[in-house]
Formats: C-alpha cells, structure tokens, sequence
C-alpha cells in the first residue's frame, strides 16, 4: 500500500489543528475560571494568581460585592461580634492580585466547549475550572418549608441577610418564649455549628431573656464535640436546652410557617423563633456542569481536588465528597491550596508535592469558653484520609478555654487575610 | 500528661546512633517517676514537686512544696541536685535522704539512671542561656544532623499555605503569634517541641505531628526569608 501524500499532510494538518486548539483558543496565557468566592473559590483565586506570577489568567465569578463568612456568625448571633466584621469585599483580589473579579450568577457550564454561562447572557471560557459554590437545600427537606417561607423561618446557613434575620427574630422574643432549631442530618456545613449556634443563642436569652426556652429537632443520634457543649450547656444554661434526637422524634418534623409551629412526630408546637436548618447538598451550579452524584455531592480526588467526573474540573469545599475533611472553611481553604498547586501544575508545569490538609473548628460555649476539635489528612487513591486529630476534653481550666476562644480570634483574622489577600 | 513516647522515635530515628546517656531512653524510665512528677511547660505540683530546672536546685527548696523535714535539712546542710548527687539518690533514695517522703525504690541499674539523669538535664536550662526570645526552657536541643538538614524552600512555601491560614503570612500578629523572619533553627526547634509534645497546643501538636524532618527544615527555610514582625 502505498502512502498517499497529500491525505496524509492533509490529515497530520488536521491533528495539529485539533491538538493546538486549547492553546489557540488560551490565546497565550491558560485560563482559570473559579466559581464562587468564599473560603474554596477566592483561596484557590488567589493562590493560582499569586504563585504563577500572572502566567494564568484568573477570573473569579462571585454574585455578591461583599461576602459574609458563615463561620464567626454564630458569634454576632450572641453578641460576640459585629456584623460588619464578617463582612469582606474583593478589592485586594483585583487590584493586588490581577483578578478579573467578576459580580454575577454562574448559571450553566458547557463542559465540552469549556465555557461558564453567566446571568448577564454572556459566557467565559476557561482551559481549568473550579467550583466552589458551597451548599444548597435539598428541596422537601422539611415538609411545609421551602426557600419562600425562609423569611418566615430563616436557615441563616449562608450568612448575610439572613443571619440578620434570625438575631432580629431572636431578640424579638417574647419574654419566656421558645427558640427552635430544626438540626440537618449528615453531611452538612460545618459540623459544629448548630450546636455553637444553639449556645449563642442561649448566652443572648440569658442575659435579655432567661425564662425562654430553646428546642432542638435533630435527626442525627449524635453530634460533633457532643461531649464539650452538653457539658457546657449544663454549666451556663441549666434549664434552658432541651434536644429531641431521633428516639423521641427529632427525625420526623415538619413546620406550619403561617402559624409559627414546628411539629415533632406528630405533635405540634406553638414557637416563637424556628430556625430551620434543612438538609443539604453541593451548591447547585454544580449540579448544574453535571459534576454530582445522587447524594448531591461533587465528588473529587484528594490529588487536586479534580472532578471525577471531569478531569478539567476541580471541586473545593463544602460542596464536595471528599472522604473525612468536615465541611468547613478551614477545610475548604486547606483544600484550596492543594487545587491550586494542581491547577499550576497542569497549566505552567509547575512542581506538584503531595497533598497535605487540615482543618479546624473552634466553637464557643460562654464567654471565654472556647473549644476546638482538628484532624490533618492525606490524599489516598480512595479519599481524603484522615492521619490523626485531637478534640478538647472536659474539665479543661478556665484559662486554656480562654486562650481556646482567643485563638479562634486569631485564626479569623488570618484565614480572612489568606482568602481575601 | 506529658506525651513522651513520640519524641523517643522521632529524635532517636534522626540522630543516629544513640548515645550512652540518652535522654531518649531516659525518657522511657520517666514512665516510673509521672505517677508523682509532673515536667515540662506548665508542669504543676503532684505528689511530688515538679522536676523541671532541677539541676542546680537546692534539695528541698522548690516554692509552696511541703517537702519531709529530713529534705529540707538536707537541703540545708548543702544537698544540691546534681548528676552526681542524683545518681546516688535514685538507686536507692533512703540511702542519701533517709527519712525522705519519696517512696521509690529505686534505679538498680546504672544505664538507666544515667539516661534518667540525662532526660532530667533536657528540662534544666541551668546551663543555658537564653537561646532565643521564641524559645522556651523546656524546648528540645536538636542534634546538629537534624539542624542541617537543608530545607527545600520551595516545597516549604507550599506546606506554608497549612500555617497562614492562622499566622499571617505579613507577619501581623492579631491573636495568633507571628512566625515570619524566624531563624530557621528556631523555627525547626519550635516545631519539634510541638511534635514531641514537650509545647502544649493541640492544633499546633497535630500540625508538627503531620510533619517529617524535611518538611519542618522546608517550612523553616521558607519562613527565614519572609519578613519579620515588629
């Protein structure tokens, strides 16, 4: 058989075109989209710009010009924290870090054109996209509650308005009134921040409202650092707590919004505040580029936090299915670092090392009694693996749980500066 | 409540062979006195007085412990804590001090109190000068293999992004202390005291726990060069 010249330069022309057309369309620099701009996506925004000296062009796509944290909210809710001190903004990203920071919707993701749809109509292509959208509710959830009875009963578990909401509601209260929070069951947004949040409140009733009762619902048998706040709750608030697990029907809820009742197995209770925490999954652009499984979860690689679904896509945070990192913005800005380092490696070639993760979650119970639980964890062919942890132990003196909270001031101020610049 | 065996493992694995008089294997004789003995950052009195700067100390002198009348003379009559005086203490306590309250039988073996007295020493900054205004007394003095190991700056600016999470990479202190601009032998000391446990933080425990040698050394050369805090 003989080579026909011309169809084989006609087809080796092909191949390059097909080849070379990522770094046509890249035009020079690789680019980076990263979807969502909390503790994953401004992270990851961050460090991809910083560490590759502007040889990768960063766009990051963040509805909102100024960004709450969800972790520390639980502390303006008793009184420990001003609102505006969650909020931060993303001047720094652009300005020192040559962000294109971009305030709009992610509404779609053609992961075969490689591009990210916007609200506005207009779409941004990328060569490596993250996403990092946190959470969403899975809709029926708590039968009677859905997204339009949330002023109603607000989940005040993405922060911002709503955060504002329920501490308005709380501090409305009747004298002798009753708070209620409805728990998630597992996994959800920061394992201890229900059961912080219930402290919270219960330092605020103290002080303005010390016949008022607070009522949990929980699906869950057991909760993160259980031990520490049930200890705590009966040294600070005696009297004031009472938790419905799934024995005694925290399980089988449902809420009538109109007329303020949460009702447990059946049984139906007059409430003053019902915070409503409903179950979750990935926030849902991700559902969205196809990324998720049937839990509602991204799941990903510990190696780079890559899709396993799409090689081009890396998922950070909350949002993903990852193995044993809680939800947390400890853990998703921990995971972050390790995307990026993947994401430079992929685009400039620069040196990947093994991952390496932390995380942890401080939560406070009363004035200066603060608690921590942590983990570091690997990446294994299977998941994030966890390599050991540690967690405070009851009958801690009064100065390490001091010096506990006041760490946890510390690290506010430093994971905000590692996130924002 | 001191962790002690980690630090065995992780100083002796470096080290090399182990010398005669190992405060690595003293530390495992340890085990006999912490029913009694507390030592360390923060040690407190137990039934018996905390052992931290003992050598040097005056027998029966430490402040607000009740100690028997026969140590407190012997104190006086000019008992001081030395590896001498100790070797003879420890095999047999009722042979030096006679009507001491310790009620310890004794080290038979001389290999064993050797590295007792040895693992003592580690916690006496009685010879020491300060070393550094971020280190402690009861910090570890690494061995001279381990301080030059030469960190892969590289690799530590990666791992660093584990440790500005909560002390900012500008050196600001706002809660949590600022680490930037420290010698490296600081640094790689600090983080061994964190990992052997002799430095009391958890987070800080588990974050030095999760590292080898060469990460620590990688961490310290990258953080050497950042600028230090006021």
């Amino acid at each position: 058989m003989t080579l026909n010249r011309r169809v084989f330069i006609g087809s080796a022309a092909a191949a390059t075109a097909v080849l070379s057309a990522p770094m046509v369309r890249a035009a020079g620099r690789p680019k980076v989209v990263v979807i969502g701009g909390g503790a994953g996506g401004a992270t990851a925004a961050r460090y991809i710009a910083k560490d590759s000296d502007g040889a990768i062009d960063v766009t990051l796509i963040e509805p909102t010009r100024t960004y709450y944290t969800c972790f520390f909210s639980n502390l303006y809710l008793g009184g420990f924290r001003e609102f505006a001190s969650l909020g931060h903004t993303y001047g720094k990203l652009a300005a020192e870090y040559g962000i294109n920071v971009v305030h709009d919707w992610a509404v779609g993701v053609d992961r075969d054109a490689k591009t990210v749809a916007l609200a506005s109509g207009s779409s941004v292509p990328y060569d490596r996209l993250v996403i990092s959208p946190g959470i969403d509710f899975v809709d029926g959830a708590i039968p009677g509650w859905d997204l339009s009875t949330q002023n109603k009963m607000p989940h005040a578990y993405k922060a911002g308005s709503q955060t504002q909401l329920l501490k308005a509601q709380i501090e409305a209260m009747p004298q002798g009134g009753v708070f209620a929070m409805i728990a998630p069951p597992n996994p959800f947004r920061c394992p201890p921040g229900p059961y912080e949040r219930v402290s919270m409140v219960a330092h605020y009733l103290k002080a303005n409202n010390p016949t008022a009762k607070i009522l949990i619902a929980d699906p869950k048998d057991k909760f993160s650092k259980q031990g520490l706040f049930e200890d705590g709750w009966t040294r600070h608030y005696s009297g004031m707590i009472e938790r419905l697990g799934p024995d005694f029907g925290g399980n089988k809820v449902e809420v009538r919004p109109d007329t303020m009742e949460l009702v447990i197995d059946g049984e139906a209770t007059k409430v003053d505040v019902c915070n409503v925490i409903p179950a979750q999954k990935a926030g849902r652009i991700a559902e969205l580029a196809g990324v998720t499984n049937d839990a509602g979860w991204a799941p990903v690689s510990g190696f780079g936090m890559v899709s396993k679904m799409d090689e081009n896509i890396h998922v950070l945070g909350d949002a993903s299915a990852q193995g044993d990192m809680p939800k947390s913005g400890f853990s998703a800005n921990s995971q972050a670092k390790v995307c990026a380092m993947s994401v430079r490696g992929a685009l400039t070639g620069s040196k990947v090392f093994p991952p390496k993760f932390a995380n942890t979650c401080w939560s406070l119970i009363d004035t200066d009694d603060g608690i921590k639980v942590g983990a570091s964890y690997e990446a294994t062919d299977e998941k994030i693996a966890s390599t050991g942890g540690f967690v405070s132990q009851n009958g801690e003196d009064a100065a390490t749980r001091k010096a506990t909270y006041e760490e946890s001031i510390g690290w506010y101020a430093g994971i905000s500066a590692d996130i924002f610049g | 409540m001191l962790g002690l065996i980690a630090p065995v493992l992780l100083l002796a694995g470096l080290a090399g062979p182990v010398a005669a008089d190992s405060p690595e294997l003293g530390e495992n004789i340890w085990k006999k006195c912490r029913a009694c003995h507390d030592i360390g950052p923060d040690a407190i009195r137990k039934v018996g007085p905390p052992l931290n700067d003992l050598l040097g100390r005056v027998a029966g002198t430490f402040p607000d412990y009740i100690y028997s009348k026969a140590m407190i003379d012997a104190g006086e009559e000019g008992l001081v804590w030395t590896p001498e005086t100790l070797d003879v203490f420890l095999e047999r306590p009722k042979n030096l001090v006679q009507s001491t309250k310790m009620s310890f039988a004794g080290l038979r073996k001389q290999a064993d109190r050797d590295n007792l007295i040895a693992f003592l020493a580690v916690y006496s900054s009685d010879d020491q000068t300060v070393r550094d205004k971020h280190l402690r007394s009861a910090d570890p003095q690494l061995p001279a293999e381990v301080l030059a190991i030469e960190g892969d700056r590289d690799y530590g600016e990666y791992l660093a992004g584990t440790c500005v999470g909560c002390h900012q990479q500008s050196g600001e202190d706002k809660g949590i202390p600022s680490i930037t601009g420290w010698p490296s032998e600081t640094f790689m000391t600090v983080m061994f005291s964190y990992r052997s446990k002799f430095r009391e933080n958890p987070v800080m425990q588990q974050v030095a726990g999760s590292l080898n040698n060469e990460e620590i050394a990688a961490l310290a050369a990258f953080f050497q060069e950042l600028e230090a805090a006021d």
